[in-house]
């Protein structure tokens, strides 16, 4: 599915400062059940977010009018567990194009990509200073460079590079996917399969 | 030049590397089923195109089926919206589709090696993360997203960076009633679930080498808790003898071909991994969870560790204690347990129920327990009852359900309620995994039968006489 192409995001951030956020934190397997792909961004963090009986629980960040934007800043370990897509499906629902984390699991890392969310990795260190800064005021931007490779913290100007593959950067940037690509070179593909083992 | 037995299967599926990224490589088999697979077809649909090899292709219903009464239509009305689009759309694109009530359905990781569908040497992807369990035949087998599902379907082919290698050995002889469940709970427990993220792991050593096929594949199963992408373990001749005359398994001259392919799929001596890790099977006892990761397991006569003791942050560590009820120092012994689970892709097939059914044998369920007992296809529940194991169950007041993921991730109804305590076999432990509000203790089938019969966390090797 094609996506919004991507370049410089300037933006708020949500802090969410925990450790190992697995992908039933972020959409819980109840709400898998979709056959389509809407309304996801309503479940995002679903039992974090809401009592039981649907009210909305106050102390937690989604919740709190203070933080807002397009950026999730994440504890370290973001989107460990299950390879459901509906978890990055939920982030970019809700409304944000970008995550920070100083570490991701492989297969959100993955998803994100494949549907438009930019990962970016940052360094612990770089990761505790951003959380502080919008801690101490929510207004704080970030902006993220993808051309550039850069996330800068635009009080101070502190930055730092990401690493992302070419072949990614400039899907992202283009608004591609992996299956325009595959379909080019499906010819390829058939003659390859000829030759298999198995 | 040397090469691991990951870069032999990796590299004999590139079909091109691409300059600056990942690699494009050839899916030989594709397992789907009802959650992760509609969103790909509309895409399909929405493109205008077919898929590519639906032979290559299995569809089973599996996530969020009922495990009673399956004769009956799906109460639930998403569910049974999602497994009608399975139907319809495995109909549609010529792919053979295992629903509810075929002979052959069950969890997709459980019938794909009964059915000779796993192939040691093989590149195996499904959309869903355990997939890593195929690798116990020495297959490249990992989980992926719907977008990738998509890809598989149209092309038969993913992209993806090669990931590194990791080695992981575990040498000499398990202890008493310890099982494979166990190993893979300790090696979790020392590499945290993020240990191993950006490698494929290779498990090697004489423990794997005296593993059953059951048993490696809960080893594999796991890896991914650790982060690994998938773990694999070379094909000896216990695979083979596996594999052999299963019905999709290769036959005749293919046979033949397969079986020389098969031997070529061994680490060479002097093959290089990125990381290597080797640990002492007499290190290893029954284990068990107390936290919300399958990385916060220990053995099981010991306490639980002081948040200064463990990697990662102590708020992290505390807001995860706080979720179970537990407290550092605590004691696992002894602790209140609601519910047992006994299933899923880790721990839903017959050796489980044997295990499980070996320590229950001669005693009765606790009263306070309420135990589920799902076994991974029809295949195992048959087995159930051809080798005795279910009169046995039932003299000590358990029944058996219907095969299904159940209570693994509660997609149907067998969810355990708020702030209940379920020692299950299944593979996470996290906040409201089995539930709502629920407390899951991960643990091998022998722990579970302990619980089972006490009613409280239990250490098996207090109550079985015999080896298992
Ligand atoms: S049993 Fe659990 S882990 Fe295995 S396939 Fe089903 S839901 Fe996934």
């Amino acid at each position: 599915m094609a996506y919004d192409k991507f370049t410089i995001l300037k933006s708020t951030g949500v802090p969410l400062p925990i450790e190992n956020i697995d992908t039933d934190q972020i959409i819980p397997a109840r709400f898998l059940k979709a056959t389509e792909r809407v309304g996801f961004g309503d479940n995002l963090f679903r039992d974090w977010r809401y009592n039981a009986d649907n009210t909305p629980k106050k102390d937690f960040v989604l919740n709190d009018s203070t933080y807002s934007g397009e950026i999730l800043v994440g504890g370290r370990n973001f989107g460990s567990g299950s390879s459901r897509e509906h978890a990055a499906w939920a982030v970019y629902d809700y409304g944000f194009r970008c995550v920070v984390s100083s570490f991701f699991a492989d297969i959100f890392k993955n998803n994100c990509l494949n549907i438009g969310v930019l990962p970016v990795q940052v360094s612990a260190k770089f990761a505790d200073k951003i959380f502080a800064a919008i801690i101490a005021d929510p207004k704080t931007e970030l902006e993220i460079n993808l051309p550039a490779q850069t996330i800068t913290l635009v009080s101070t100007g502190e930055k730092e590079t990401f690493d992302i593959s070419h072949y990614k950067k400039d899907n992202m940037i283009n608004g591609f996917d992996d299956i325009d690509y595959l379909q080019s070179i499906k010819t390829q593909i058939q003659e390859f399969a000829e030759h298999l083992p198995l | 030049m040397s090469n691991t037995l990951f870069d032999k299967v990796w590299d004999k599926h590139v079909v091109r590397k691409i300059e600056g990224g990942p690699d494009v490589l050839f899916i030989d088999r594709h397992l789907i089923h009802e959650v992760t697979s509609p969103v790909a077809f509309l895409g399909l649909k929405s493109r205008g195109i077919k898929v590519l090899y639906p032979e290559r292709t299995f569809a089973t219903a599996d996530h969020n089926t009922p495990t009673i009464n399956q004769h009956l239509p799906v109460a639930d009305p998403l569910s049974a919206n999602q497994l009608k689009a399975l139907e319809t759309n495995s109909n549609e694109y010529g792919i053979s589709y295992w629903g509810l009530g075929h002979q052959k359905n069950g969890i997709v990781h459980v019938v794909g090696p009964e059915y000779g569908i796993t192939q040691p040497g093989a590149t195996i992807v499904c959309g869903d993360s355990h997939t890593s369990t195929h690798g116990a035949f020495g297959a490249i087998a990992f989980g992926i997203g719907t977008s990738e599902v998509e890809m598989v379907l149209a092309t038969q082919c993913i992209m993806q960076p090669k990931p590194k290698k990791m080695r992981i050995n575990v040498n000499g002889k398990l202890g008493f009633g310890v099982t494979p469940k166990d190993v893979a709970l300790y090696i979790i427990s020392k590499l945290t679930t993020s240990g191993a993220t950006g490698y494929f792991v290779e498990y090697a050593g004489d423990v794997f080498e005296n593993m059953s096929m059951e048993g490696r594949m809960t080893v594999c199963n796991l890896s991914i808790e650790m982060g690994a992408r998938g773990g694999m373990i070379a094909p000896d001749e216990t695979t083979i003898n596996y594999v052999k005359g299963r019905e999709f398994s290769p036959k005749g001259e293919a046979w033949d071909k397969a079986l020389a392919y098969y031997k070529t799929l061994k680490t060479d001596a002097d093959a290089v991994f990125d990381k290597e890790l080797t640990f002492k099977a007499s290190d290893i006892e029954p284990m068990i969870t107390y936290g919300t990761n399958p990385g916060m397991g220990m053995g099981i006569s010991h306490d639980i560790p002081d948040a200064a003791d463990v990697e990662g942050g102590a708020a992290t560590y505390e807001k995860s204690l706080g979720y179970m009820g537990f407290h550092e120092g605590d004691s696992m012994i002894g602790k209140q347990v609601d519910f047992v689970f006994v299933g899923s892709c880790t721990n839903g097939r017959i050796e489980d129920f044997r295990a499980f059914t070996s320590l229950v044998k001669g005693k009765h369920k606790a009263d306070n327990v309420t135990a589920w007992l799902v076994p991974g296809s029809h295949i195992v529940e048959a087995q159930i009852k051809e080798e005795g194991l279910l009169d046995i169950l039932t003299e000590a007041g358990f029944t058996l359900r219907q095969p299904g993921c159940s209570a693994c991730l509660a997609m149907n109804d067998d969810k355990v309620p708020a702030g209940k305590y379920a020692v299950s076999t299944s593979n996470r432990n996290f906040e409201g995994r089995q539930g709502p509000g629920a407390r899951t203790m991960l643990a091998s089938p022998l722990v579970a039968a302990a619980a089972a019969v006490t009613g409280v966390v239990t250490d098996p090797r207090t109550l079985i006489e015999e080896l298992v």
